[in-house]
């Protein structure tokens, strides 16, 4: 679906996209996975052909973007990060007149709008002024009118950033029902949650530069062990009492020095726990969890993803 | 609310991904601007009626005043109202081109900077088959088609006041019309997609559209300017437009100047267009 060596995208002197190489399979859900900046949305961009790329190759649906943009245009859906939708139009019109764009016949676009706002639970809304809706609605209908065209590829770009937990978990609901009838997602977002409950496969990128390549299981397995033990120490005024603390715990596992905590990285984070308390040590809380994508940013990178 | 259980009402499609059978080259200029009509039809009937207020009755007050009863006071020698038997009769021609200048400018300022900008209309149509060139042409078609309603509801709302001297005429004037009004469009347009904020506009309509409105022709000769600024003002679209109305109007067309009015309208209507597409595919391609 998506084929791309040596991927560049600069604007002047800028270079936001510094050569990457991507595969998207049919009927799989990718992500690109990094913090704001990364590099992301310029890919993204130049996947929807909008963007022309500035080095390397691009191939999309087998087509070259610089010479069959409209055509590629055409089967492919776009979640844009910010919202473009009609404020002043109807929930309906929003739809109805973005399928005809796609040049679908009128009677045609009206069924599939029927069966898109069924889809995204706005039948009730149809009428309703986009402005009156909430963030999540208007994601969902920005969603709906990504569909309008039956896309063969449906490109998601942040596509739960703002909106609050509940939304979020309605719109994994519904594009992981349609990743489960076979439509390719290709998904940008800067939250490991999202990218592990989605990606069937990821990149993470980092500074316009692919960081590592895999299923989210293998990324952790591959970067990671299989628990974190968090150690708090408190709020500490003088010097670095967390680099004296490191010094002592060192051989524990691997560690991560954050401002606020210590990561240690190991199979068994109760027993890390144990040793730490057996040293004399008093964290004022711990935490032992499963490693996420998030520990592969850090140990990747040295950074977390949302600053 | 939909059962979670059932399967996604939106079906993928399944047809195997082939390579390319479509010409490179994109929707014609025709094809792109058609499927836009849906949304500006759509828009058309969200705001026709605050359109009737700034398209209809503004114009006709302007008539009154200026006109009939400002005009009541003038009396003057046709010879110096370029062959007009009235006030009335001389200042019409012009005010419905200065009424086009109003509708083209106005639907190519804010409206353009709301696409880019404030609603991202633009934006979301780029993301279609449509490409800028069919997006600036789909904008121009509906001033086109604002251009028409409103400068046709007004010289048909004046034939009564017997300011017409032939029933051609006004036919071919109202094209002059509607031509004046597009080569602001475009040009407008082109400066629209240019700028990123609409301070500009401020500047379009204090330091274009007002001084075009009061000085090329529209309500008193341009040779009562003096021999330089008669001059300048002649060099303006606005002139070309105002005089080649009023001489269909009038019934006193002067052909051979007729023909130069025309060139350059149509000639700033074409410049204006390849700018304004242009400009826009500049700003939408990144």
């Amino acid at each position: 679906m998506i084929l791309a060596r040596g991927l560049r995208k600069s604007f002047g002197d800028f270079e936001a996209v510094k050569g990457i190489d991507v595969d998207v399979r049919r009927g799989e859900a990718f992500g690109f996975l990094g913090p704001n900046g990364a590099g992301k949305s310029s890919t993204m961009r130049m996947i929807a052909s909008v963007s022309p790329i500035s080095g390397g190759e691009l191939t999309i649906l087998g087509m070259d973007p610089a010479t069959h943009g409209p055509t590629i245009r055409g089967r492919l859906g776009v979640c844009p990060q910010e919202d473009t939708l009609d404020n002043e139009l109807n929930v309906r019109d929003n739809l109805f007149i973005y399928g005809r764009y796609f040049g679908i016949p009128r009677g045609e676009v009206n069924s599939r709008v029927d069966e898109l706002l069924e889809f995204v639970q706005l039948t009730d809304k149809a009428r309703s002024r986009v402005e009156d809706l909430s963030g999540g609605m208007k994601r969902r209908l920005t969603i709906a009118r990504s569909l309008v065209n039956r896309p063969d590829l449906l490109l998601l770009d942040e596509p739960t950033t703002g909106l609050d937990p509940q939304a979020r978990h309605v719109l994994w609901d519904q594009l992981f029902r349609l990743k489960q009838a076979g439509v390719t997602l290709v998904i940008t977002t800067h939250y490991m949650d999202e990218a592990e409950q989605l990606c069937d496969r990821l990149v993470v990128m980092d500074k316009g530069l692919i960081a590592a390549e895999g299923s989210p299981r293998q990324l952790i397995e591959e970067h990671s062990t299989r628990e974190v033990a968090e150690l708090r120490f408190g709020i500490v005024d003088e010097g670095n009492i967390h680099e004296q603390i490191a010094e002592k715990i060192g051989d524990l596992g691997r560690l991560e020095v954050l401002p606020d905590r210590i990561l240690v990285y190991s199979p068994d984070g109760e027993e890390v726990i144990a040793k730490v308390h057996e040293r004399g040590l008093e964290p004022i809380a711990v935490l032992v969890r499963r490693s996420t994508l998030e520990d592969v940013f850090l140990k990747l990178t040295g950074r977390t993803l949302v600053d | 609310m939909a059962d979670p259980t059932t399967p996604p009402t939106t079906p993928p499609t399944t047809e195997p991904t082939t390579s390319p059978t479509t010409e490179p080259r994109g929707l014609s200029l025709a094809e792109g601007i058609g499927r836009q009509r849906d949304y500006w039809w759509t828009v058309f009937k969200r705001t026709w009626r605050g359109g009737i207020i700034s398209s209809f009755f503004s114009p006709l007050f302007y008539v009154l005043a200026m006109g009939v009863l400002l005009g009541g006071f003038i009396e003057v020698d046709p010879s110096r109202l370029e062959g007009a038997t009235s006030y009335l009769a001389f200042i019409v021609p012009g005010l419905v081109v200065a009424h086009a200048l109003g509708i083209a400018v106005g639907e190519t300022t804010y409206p353009v900077m709301g696409g880019l900008k404030w609603h991202k209309t633009y934006w979301a149509q780029a993301a279609t088959p449509l490409e800028a060139r069919h997006i600036a042409g789909a904008h121009l078609m509906f001033v086109l088609f604002r251009l028409a309603t409103a400068c046709g509801v007004f010289m048909v709302v004046l034939a009564p006041f017997g300011v017409f001297e032939s029933w051609w005429g006004p036919i071919l004037a109202f094209g002059v019309q509607l031509l004046t009004g597009m080569a602001f469009a475009t040009v407008v347009m082109g400066i629209a997609v240019r700028v990123r904020s609409e301070e500009a506009f401020g500047v379009i309509f204090r330091l274009g559209v007002m001084p075009l409105t009061l000085f090329s022709g529209a309500f008193f000769p341009v040779s009562n300017l003096g021999p330089v600024m008669e001059v300048l003002a002649r060099l303006t679209p606005m002139w070309h437009g105002v005089n080649l109305s009023r001489m269909l109007c009038l019934d006193t067309v002067d052909w051979p100047v007729a023909l130069v009015n025309v060139s350059v309208l149509a000639a700033v209507t074409a410049f204006g267009w390849f700018w304004a597409a242009r400009g826009l595919e500049r700003r939408l391609v990144l």
